[in-house]
């Protein structure tokens, strides 16, 4: 699947393309398909997002979208040794997930 | 230490109004991303892996109790509760929000500080020894010839827009703590015949393609120091390869023209910048020196008690020789077994700030090595400053050791990196304090990049680590032999690399062909320089 992600232009946080708005969460990501230059177009003009951009991503099996590439599972999840500082999702997945 | 005057100020705090206003147009959309990125980056914002990151110059590493103070502020404020230092001499922040961007640039200016050319193809802050004025074996106090460079370099209209990055390191002892000849431009302050003067080095760097500076100048005349530096840059400036990122650094200006020929065309330049008459009067450099002068330091024991061992430990390991003999530099350690290289939170910050007050004649300097110093400490109050260090997680006694390991943010933080690493610098240094090893091993500097950029110096590593990309999984290359000293080299790859167990299990063993060849003294690298690379090879290969 390809989904959409980006930092949020206000607070730089990582967000998600969820089909209506940006979510913190990956899980929220949605399949974009043919779309995503369309959407990213409109988004970045509106600035709900700033320098987004599409990515390769599967569901694995405990249902997580999974981002393909390990630099966008650590966006996903927040630095790997500040555990403290994680989005609350990362309890779900495990930090395994990362690696 | 340098304290600004009001041109300084006035130039800081209207660069600080310049972004609040360039800031509100990009979040009001009336700049694109494309348009604001190279303002944001003039002035350290750079948009990393989760937020967005500040970078704050440390000039030449050199910062007061008020400083610190206020960087711990803003950690607690703006960020979320801790900086990292960096082995530039600076401190990064990496939770920032746009919104409160120009706010934050408002309060360092208040305390004499900013974020100016911690990015973009300018000339970047001046580095420096971070003993310098303290340290035993100094020659000439570098600091006054620092500062007269950032203020040259500061806002330096025709080296705004400079081929690639630019960085300067000045020192002022035979000692090298500044990795000077990995910079692209290098300063020694010498003396000669009573006369001090500057010994050029130029064209050095880590990075892609690491390069050790040739000397190009044995003594400039300390009245032509500037002149000398602008002469290096307008060469560079003209013929660095601005068609190919890759290739833009001086380094390989310097390279491919030979050190001979850009010397030539160097001097060429400086005997016709001479007759501009660009250099500051000597006045300006006596009031920069001002500055500089001396704290006033008082006898005192010269002993200390060293019937607590832990405390002995710390005296041997993070202690260094001093100018005055009742006074001794101490180091603060920012790595304990198990921690991230370089990250303070804010009470720590305030904690080094206290102490700096109370026994370091209120300064402060940050290493390259990630760790933080305070310069002045009389031998009588040093078990006062260990004992609120220790209780603080500052106390690790292990200066230059293996536990001491520099690194980068890796791909926990840093968009650029390509793999990790913190977690193996976390790693190693629990598993050699677990195993007591450090203390046998002695000096062994081991240094660690998360991409080619070389941010964590791996190339001048007695043991150096560089993270890679491999079909998507994270992989590390060992390279050996490297140091940034004196005794400066660059390290060479092993061979294939390992996965973060392997590499972890494979600098054990690097380890061991050490502990079992070495002779009596011999440092790590000594003993690598000696018995050449094969040892290592066959116990990590087995061929």
């Amino acid at each position: 699947m390809k989904i959409l992600t980006g930092n949020d232009l206000r607070s730089g946080a990582v967000t998600w393309w969820n089909g209506t708005g940006w979510s913190l969460f990956v899980d929220d990501a949605v399949d974009v398909g043919d779309e995503a230059k369309e959407i990213l177009a409109r988004e970045e003009a509106a600035r709900r997002v700033n320098v987004p951009y599409v990515i390769e991503a599967t569901i694995d099996a405990g249902g997580h979208v999974r981002p393909a590439h390990i630099k966008d599972r650590v966006r996903a999840l927040g630095p790997t040794v500040r555990r403290d500082l994680a989005v609350p999702t990362a309890a779900k997945t495990g930090w395994d997930w990362v690696i | 230490m340098y304290r600004y005057d009001q041109y300084d100020q006035a130039m800081v705090d209207a660069r600080v109004e310049e972004f609040r206003d360039q800031a509100r147009r990009r979040l009001e959309g009336k700049l694109t991303e494309d348009q604001f990125k190279p303002l944001r980056l003039m002035n350290g914002l750079y948009l990393q892996l989760h937020a967005y990151m500040l970078r704050v110059a440390i000039p030449y590493g050199t910062l007061n109790a008020h400083q610190m103070e206020a960087l711990a502020d803003i950690a607690e404020k703006y960020d979320r509760g801790y900086g990292h230092f960096t082995t530039r001499q600076n401190i990064q922040y990496n939770w920032i929000k746009l919104e409160d961007a120009a706010d934050i640039l408002a309060d360092l200016s208040k305390v004499e500080m900013h974020a100016i050319q911690t990015s973009g193809n300018c000339i970047r802050n001046i580095s420096a020894d971070h003993f310098a004025g303290a340290a035993a074996d100094e020659v000439v106090d570098p600091r006054p010839y620092a500062e007269l460079m950032r203020q040259w370099s500061s806002f330096h209209p025709e080296f705004t827009y400079l081929p690639r990055k630019f960085k300067i390191a000045v020192i002022g002892s035979e000692t090298d703590r500044a990795a000077m000849r990995l910079h692209d431009i290098g300063i020694r302050i010498v003396k000669r015949d009573g006369e001090v003067g500057a010994q050029f080095f130029a064209g050095g760097g880590m990075g892609r393609t690491p390069m050790i500076a040739p000397m190009i100048r044995d003594f400039v005349p300390l009245d032509q120091l500037i002149i000398y530096a602008e002469a290096c840059l307008r060469v560079y400036n003209r013929y660095g390869r601005r068609d190919n990122k890759y290739k833009a650094r001086i380094k390989i200006l310097v390279h491919e023209l030979g050190a001979a020929e850009y010397t030539r065309q160097v001097e060429d330049e400086f005997a016709h910048m001479l007759s501009v008459g660009i250099e500051p009067p000597r006045e300006e450099l006596a009031r920069i020196a001002a500055h500089f002068a001396p704290p006033a330091f008082v006898d005192g024991p010269k002993t200390l008690d060293r019937s607590d061992p832990d405390f002995a430990l710390w005296v041997d390991r993070n202690t260094h020789r001093h100018q005055h003999d009742a006074y001794v530099s101490a180091v603060i350690s920012l790595k304990p077994a198990g921690g991230i290289p370089g990250d303070a939170t804010a009470d720590q910050m305030r904690l080094m700030a206290r102490l700096a007050k109370q026994y370091s004649f209120d300064e402060l300097r940050v290493m390259h090595t990630q760790n933080v110093l305070l310069p002045h400490v009389r031998i009588a109050d040093l078990h006062a400053v260990w004992s609120a260090l220790d209780e603080a997680g500052l106390g690790s006694p292990n200066m230059d050791t293996i536990e001491d390991i520099i690194a980068c943010p890796g791909l926990d933080y840093c968009s650029l990196a390509n793999a990790r690493s913190i977690p193996l610098a976390q790693r190693i240094s629990e598993r050699f304090a677990a195993s007591g090893r450090t203390a046998e091993l002695g000096e062994l500097k081991l240094k660690i990049s998360g991409c080619i950029n070389a941010c964590g110096h791996h190339h001048a590593g007695h043991i150096g680590i560089l993270g890679v990309d491999k079909k998507g999984t994270e992989n590390f290359q060992l390279s050996l032999g490297g140091s940034e000293a004196e005794d400066v080299s660059l390290a060479k790859i092993t061979g294939p690399g390992f996965d973060e167990d392997g590499v972890v299990a494979a600098v054990e063993k690097v380890t061991d062909v050490y502990l079992g060849a070495r002779e009596d003294g011999e440092r790590f690298l000594d003993t690598y320089r000696r018995i050449g690379m094969e040892p290592f090879k066959e116990a990590l290969y087995g061929r």
